[in-house]
Parts: C-alpha cells; structure tokens; sequence
C-alpha cells in the first residue's frame, strides 16, 4: 500500500470507521494539558496537541494492574487457587502517538519481550495494538528526541506514520499491522504531488528547531566505573527531592512493584509502577538498603538510562527524547544538562 | 528583584570565603523558563552561580533536616517559618544556620502563564519586578506580574522573614487579606456535592509523591504510606487510598504548614492540593490561633498540650 491521504474534512469519518472495529485511544484535552484515553466520540481526538502529559506505556503497563485474584473461603472448589484475572485484549488503535514515545515501545520491549521472558500482558497488548502516530512540526524547547536516535517525523515502533499537511493528514503506512488497520476504514486517496516536498520542509524546520542536546555515544567508550565514581553525581543530586514524576512520566521506565492486597479470605495479587528514585525501590527483606543516600539513586537513574541500557543492548540509550522529565521536574534537575555532564566531566556551566 | 542576585552572591562569597559557613543553599539559573534549580555552593566561586528572581518558587527549607555542619540559607517569608517549624522540631540546630533573609515580592506561576497563552510556548521570560516579559517564537507580551502570582503568595500574610542572621532586602508591606475564602465555600457545599468536588480535584493523582517529597515539614524517615508492616494504605491509584494519602498528609501537616506553595509547584498534574492543608490551617488558627512558625517559642498545637487548648467536645 503506498501512502495516501486524507483531507482533514474526512477525519471525523476515518475515526468514526476505526472506532466500528478498534477500540481508539487517542489524545484527549484534560485542562490545559492532553492524556491518552479511549475514546467515544471522534470529536474528543485532539491532533493538534503536542504531546500528553503522561506517556502512553499505561496503555500497554498500567499503573496498577491486577495480575491474579484468589479467595480462601473453605466451601469454594476454587478456593487456595490463584486465578489469572480477566483482561481485554480487544484489537484497539493508538491514534496521533509521537515517534519519541512509539521509540519508546520498542526500547521497553527489551525488558518485556525478550527470547527468554516475556511478559504475557505486554506482549498480547502490543500484539493487539496499531500505533498510528504523528509527525511533530511544532516541537518543544525541551524536545531532544533526535540526539537520542530518534525524529520528529521517525518511524520506529509506528504501523503507520501521519503527516500533517494544513488541510489534510499523508499517510505513510509501515508494517502490515498499519496497512490492514487502514484498509479497514475507507476515504483515503492518493497523495497530491505537491506534498512530498512542503513534508520534506517541514521534517527539516522540525529537525532543525531540535537541535543536539549531547552525545550519548561519547558514553559508550567511557569506562562503567570511571563513570559510576564520577565527581559530577555529589552536584547533580543535591536539588534532587526523590520523588517519582520523572519516573512515571517517562515512557520508557518500567520498573514496576508486586504486592498483595487483602481482606479477610479475599486478595489480588497486584503489579504497581515502582521508582528507583522511592527509598524503598531497593530495600531487601533483611533491612538492608543499598541505595539508602539519595546520591545513589540519582546516580543510578542517570547511568540507567544513558549508559547500562547502552551496554547491555547496544541500541542507544534508554530514552527518547520526550522532554517529559525536563517539563515535570519540581527541581529542574535536567537529563540533557546530566548527559553533558557525564560525556565531558569538566564543563559546569548550566544549560 | 536583581539586586536580591548580587546580594546573595556577594554574602554568599564572603560567607564562604571566612569560612563561617560549609556551604550555601540557594538556587542556580535553571535550563528551562520559569524554572531554577536548588543549588548548594560550597567554594567561593561557586557563589556566582546563585541567582534569585520570581522562578524561587520551591521552599528551601526542605533541604535541612538532618544537615551536617554550618549552612548558610536564602529564606523568604514561607521558607523561614519553615525553618521556625524544624528548630522547634528539632530538625535542625540553630547554631548550624546563617539565614540570608528574603523579604518576597511573590514567585510567579507558570502555570497560570502558560495556560493564558493557549499552547503557545514560552521560551523567554524576564523578571522585572513589576512586569513580567515573555516571549515565544512569534509573540511578546508583557504581563503585570500580580496577575500571575501562585496562588500563595497572592494571599500571603508573611511575604517578610520571621527569623534571619542578615536581611537582604528592605521590608515588604504585609497584607490584611482574607485567606479562607476558597475554604469556606468549600465547606458551605452539601456533602456529595463536596464528594464530587474532592473527587474530581484527586482524580489526576498519579501518586509520585513529589507534594509530599517537596515539603520542608515532610521529613519523616518512613512516611506513613510506605509502613509495611502493616500496611496501612494501598499503592494503586484507587481513589480512596489517594484520598487518605492526601487527607492524612494535610492532617500531619495541621499547624506546622507555611503554605509556602511548594506542593502545588512541585505537582507534575497540577493538582490544587493547598486546598487540604489551606483547610487544616484554618482550622488550627479558629481552634488555637496559631500560625505556623511565625513565633520562634511556640510549638505547633498538634506538637503539645497545653492546658488551655480548646476542648468543646467536652462541653
């Protein structure tokens, strides 16, 4: 299927057609800001948001999701038996999601589907899920997606990639998933010849509005240790007030926490977001706590994201480039300010 | 407001450099508008660092408790009755302390701004002192800075320190205001329309934690939420827990809270969570007309007995 187009009269139709088939969570305008949400009505898509609040992985891993139930009554032949609770798996469509949090898919997918774990939930959810995104023309100042790998107008981890063209959206459709999920609706045409060129415009302001925030591939050849020892961590972790806006607005953390709850002869077994910035995240049984000093969980982050997940995968760093910890941070503790400094030791100068 | 920068720098600089203090605790420019980032100087030349203007929102305060060695502070009117609040709870020892006085003219709210802007971004701001000048990539605009207050400091009754070693500014006039008016229409509301309207106002709440975590007088080892054995609220984002994380916390904070404005700076969605602990304050002033840290011998009610505390259950 090649790209086609569809002029932004014919959106609400497009949306309404998906809707028969998927279930359709798009941008959603919550006050001043947008979060992703299943929605009822076409006319509650907002495209012309910049990016959610939020990041959309709640779509794939819930902020509290229950994994299983069981009861102890004595009577019930079900009784002692934990059972996997019932979950929707229904095929359903992410409409209008940014190429920085479709990267981000594909970098957790390292920790929940992986050769040798995968992590049902997550996969059946991504298996049943088109990521139809949207490309960004009007990106953030603390947007730096592409120092990151990535683009306002890239296509990793999207089904189909949608182009804003003043009056209508292209479509470049990428995989399979993307092109079944769009012959399913119908209204589409062929692309204006003029197109191409004003997108190519366009991708290059964006690309240029971006700029380079640092290097991570400087963070590559440097040594763990030397790094991990680094002078730099005592200054970054002062303003620190270790509390987890970073970590659940960021697309790519997943670290999550299993407890139970219960009452009386009923429980559930429940899987929650955790933070490595929460003193708990790393508090054994035994009472010990190896990250116990916040300079240590700072630490841990910033080496987490930039240089672990570099080594271990050898695909770029655990991060995309949303900017969302930059916006959300209480203290202004700045990732790309850390990246610099961690890439050259010596510079201290802010921003 | 600029000559508060020089002023901090040069105490800064001289109190580092005579060594009566380790280090100073103040904020350095931050990397995105409206945003500066707590900054501790330890070296003479680090005190060219510190700056200070309407984007000091964040209550410094929060960064003593179990300090170690002598730390001078930048401390605006909020900020030192929070640290009343840690001498009186010995959080902190007065002698360790240098406190750089801040008589505040108010620290600007971004969110207000932007949302008057309708997703136009700004990139630039300039604090003049009685205006404020943005800038996006296709507009100007300058706004009265009253009009673009956080909410606290617009009601503020203690923009002056209450307790300092040096006063870096001339006294500001203090206001005859009244506070309470957004709680009390609050408690005129009939119960469930007051359970909807709390309802909706936690809906958001995603549990980071950064309200509590921003707040100088939340400072316990284990917060409340995080005892396990037992556990005594759950972790999802189940609205009852939510509403007892945010009850329980404005209730711990009953007469120790400065309204300093931190929590509702530091919350990433926004969440107007001043209107819990705005309540308990009012209720702590009705009951034992007491005002948090504004006077440097008297403990915060819930802190102690006294005989005359009010007992009107006992009839």
């Amino acid at each position: 299927m090649s790209d086609i187009y569809i002029a932004k009269s014919n959106f609400r139709g497009v949306i309404e057609r998906l809707m028969g088939r998927y279930r359709v969570c798009a941008p959603v305008k919550n006050g001043s800001s947008h979060d992703f949400a299943p929605i009822e009505d076409p006319s509650e898509a907002d495209l012309g948001f910049r990016n959610s609040r939020l990041s959309p992985k709640g779509i794939f891993h819930p902020q509290a999701e229950c994994m299983f139930d069981y009861n102890l009554a004595g009577e019930d032949p079900q009784a002692g038996i934990l059972t996997e609770a019932r979950k929707d798996f229904s095929p359903q469509v992410v409409l209008g999601i940014r190429p920085c949090d479709a990267k981000a898919f594909r970098l957790d997918d390292a920790n929940f589907d992986t050769d040798s774990l995968k992590d049902p939930w997550w996969v059946r959810r991504r298996e049943a899920t088109t990521l139809i995104g949207l490309a960004c023309d009007d990106p953030c100042s603390t947007c730096f997606c592409i120092s990151m790998g990535g683009g306002p107008y890239d296509t990793a981890g999207l089904d189909v990639l949608l182009l804003d063209t003043g009056e209508g959206y292209a479509a470049q459709v990428l995989t399979e998933r993307g092109k079944n999920t769009l012959e399913a609706t119908s209204g589409w045409s062929s692309v204006p010849s003029a197109i191409s060129a004003l997108t190519l415009e366009k991708k290059a302001a964006a690309e240029q509005r971006i700029g380079q925030a640092f290097d991570p591939a400087i963070l590559v050849q440097k040594d763990m240790i030397e790094l991990f020892k680094s002078p730099i961590w005592e200054e970054v972790q002062f303003a620190c007030i270790n509390c987890g806006a970073c970590t659940f607005l960021c697309p790519t953390c997943w670290c999550f926490d299993i407890q139970d709850e219960v009452c009386a002869d009923k429980g559930e077994r429940l899987r929650l977001w955790d933070s490595c910035m929460f003193p708990l995240f790393t508090l054994h049984g035994s009472g010990h706590n190896p990250r116990s000093q916040k300079v240590q969980r700072v630490r841990q982050r910033f080496m987490h994201k930039l240089k672990y997940y570099q080594d271990k995968y050898n695909s770029g760093p655990a991060c995309v480039g949303c900017g969302r910890c930059v916006q959300a941070c209480p203290v202004n503790i700045d990732i790309r300010q850390v990246g610099r400094l961690m890439a050259s030791p010596g510079c201290s100068c802010p921003a | 407001m600029q000559t508060y920068t020089e002023k901090i720098r040069q105490a800064a600089k001289r109190l580092l450099s005579e060594k009566r203090v380790d280090a100073v605790i103040g904020f350095r420019k931050g990397t995105v508008v409206f945003m500066n980032e707590p900054y501790l100087a330890k070296l003479p030349e680090q005190a060219d660092q510190l700056v200070w203007d309407g984007n000091c929102g964040i209550n410094l305060a929060n960064y003593l408790p179990n300090m170690t060695g002598n730390i001078a502070i930048a401390a605006k009117g909020c900020d030192s009755r929070s640290i009343v609040i840690h001498l009186l709870e010995n959080q902190i020892k007065r002698e360790q302390l240098y406190i750089l006085g801040i008589p505040c003219h108010g620290m600007i709210d971004k969110r207000r701004i932007q949302a008057r802007l309708n997703g136009s971004e700004v990139l630039e701001a300039v604090d003049t002192g009685p205006n404020v000048r943005i800038s996006g990539r296709d507009f100007e605009q300058t706004l009265e800075r009253a009009d673009f207050l956080q909410e606290n400091c617009a009601i503020c009754t203690h923009k002056n320190p209450v307790i300092y070693d040096e006063l870096l500014g001339e006294p500001v006039e203090e206001q005859q205001i009244d506070r309470y008016e957004d709680i009390r229409r609050i408690e005129s509301m009939l119960p469930e329309e007051k359970r909807l309207y709390f309802e909706d106002l936690i809906k958001p709440c995603i549990r980071c934690y950064a309200c509590r975590n921003a707040c100088p007088a939340c400072y316990c080892p284990t917060c409340f939420v995080d005892e396990s054995k037992p556990q005594w609220v759950g972790k999802t984002i189940d609205p009852t827990d939510t509403f007892t994380f945010h009850f329980l916390r404005a209730f711990h904070l009953a007469g120790r809270c400065t309204d300093c404005g931190s929590c509702e700076r530091a919350c990433p969605v926004g969440i107007k969570v001043r209107l819990f602990t705005k309540k308990l304050e009012k209720e702590v002033k009705e009951l034992y007309g007491y005002e948090a840290g504004v006077l440097q011998d008297r403990q915060p009610p819930l802190d102690t007995y006294r005989p005359e505390d009010p007992e009107p259950f006992l009839g």
